[in-house]
């Protein structure tokens, strides 16, 4: 499996997303209306469906990453201990961001 | 090589060798410090997420009142340093990897560092303001 790329492409999906990061900081410090904007834009259904995105990509690029450091470390070069590290960092990213959208809807979603 | 071709038998070691060197005459330093961003922000996640988690739906009164805090305005000042570090070298070794005309590539790192430090400064300045601010 070519994991690497995927790798590379959530650091840079996670590089823009860094502007929402900021625009969201920077609202807050702003006041109630410019802050309501970002509300507005991260309730709207295209703006959840970008946040899920972003956070798989953050969760999927740190699980990835602790494989490479597995790798740094001098670990897991057989052949069957990278295809598990692999698995093991696309399956655990995408059930840690579907528990962290269940806990985020159980808690927040419904104000 | 053949042990000819070397007459002078060197006695720095591999590591020295490589000190320094490589193609931004930094060695192995933005290695180091790509995985030592990564180390903090796996320790930082959870805290982040938990604030993140905690303002959601929330008003801005809330989110100045819990972001303006002290240890949490650190902790995100602290998560917003090491990505924006981690994220510089990241995306210079993608643009070292792709762009190969020379003037693109310094144009292209320059515009990285720029928006980098633009990020992290905009986050931390609008941080330091809600904590102010309280």
């Amino acid at each position: 499996m070519a994991l690497s790329i995927v790798h590379r492409a959530t650091g840079i999906a996670l590089y823009v997303g860094t502007l929402m990061l900021a625009w969201w900081l920077i609202a807050a410090a702003s006041g109630p209306a410019a802050y309501a904007h970002v509300q507005a834009f991260t309730g709207s259904i295209i703006g959840r469906l970008i946040m899920f995105g972003y956070t798989w990509a953050l969760m999927h690029h740190m699980l990835s990453g602790i494989r490479h450091f597995v790798w740094d470390l001098g670990y897991g070069f057989k052949a069957n201990e990278r295809e598990a590290l692999t698995w093991g960092a696309l399956i655990g990213g995408i059930a840690l961001t579907v528990l962290i959208w269940i806990i985020a809807y159980a808690i927040g979603g419904g104000r | 090589m053949s042990t000819a071709d070397t007459p002078k038998r060197s006695m720095r070691t591999p590591l020295g060798r490589v000190r320094n060197l490589g193609a931004a005459h930094s060695g192995t330093s933005d290695f180091w410090r790509q995985r030592l961003t990564a180390v903090a922000m796996v320790l930082l996640m959870i805290p982040v997420v938990v604030v993140i988690m905690m303002l959601l739906g929330r008003n801005q009164a809330y989110a100045k009142q819990i972001l303006g805090s002290l240890p949490i305005a650190i902790i995100m000042v602290l998560f917003i340093i090491a990505s924006a570090w981690h994220m510089k070298i990241g995306m210079q070794v993608v643009i070292e990897d792709y762009v190969h005309n020379e003037k693109l590539k310094l144009a292209s790192i320059m515009l990285n560092n720029f928006f980098s430090i633009a990020v992290a400064l905009a986050s931390i300045y609008a941080i330091l303001q809600l904590s102010a601010g309280v």
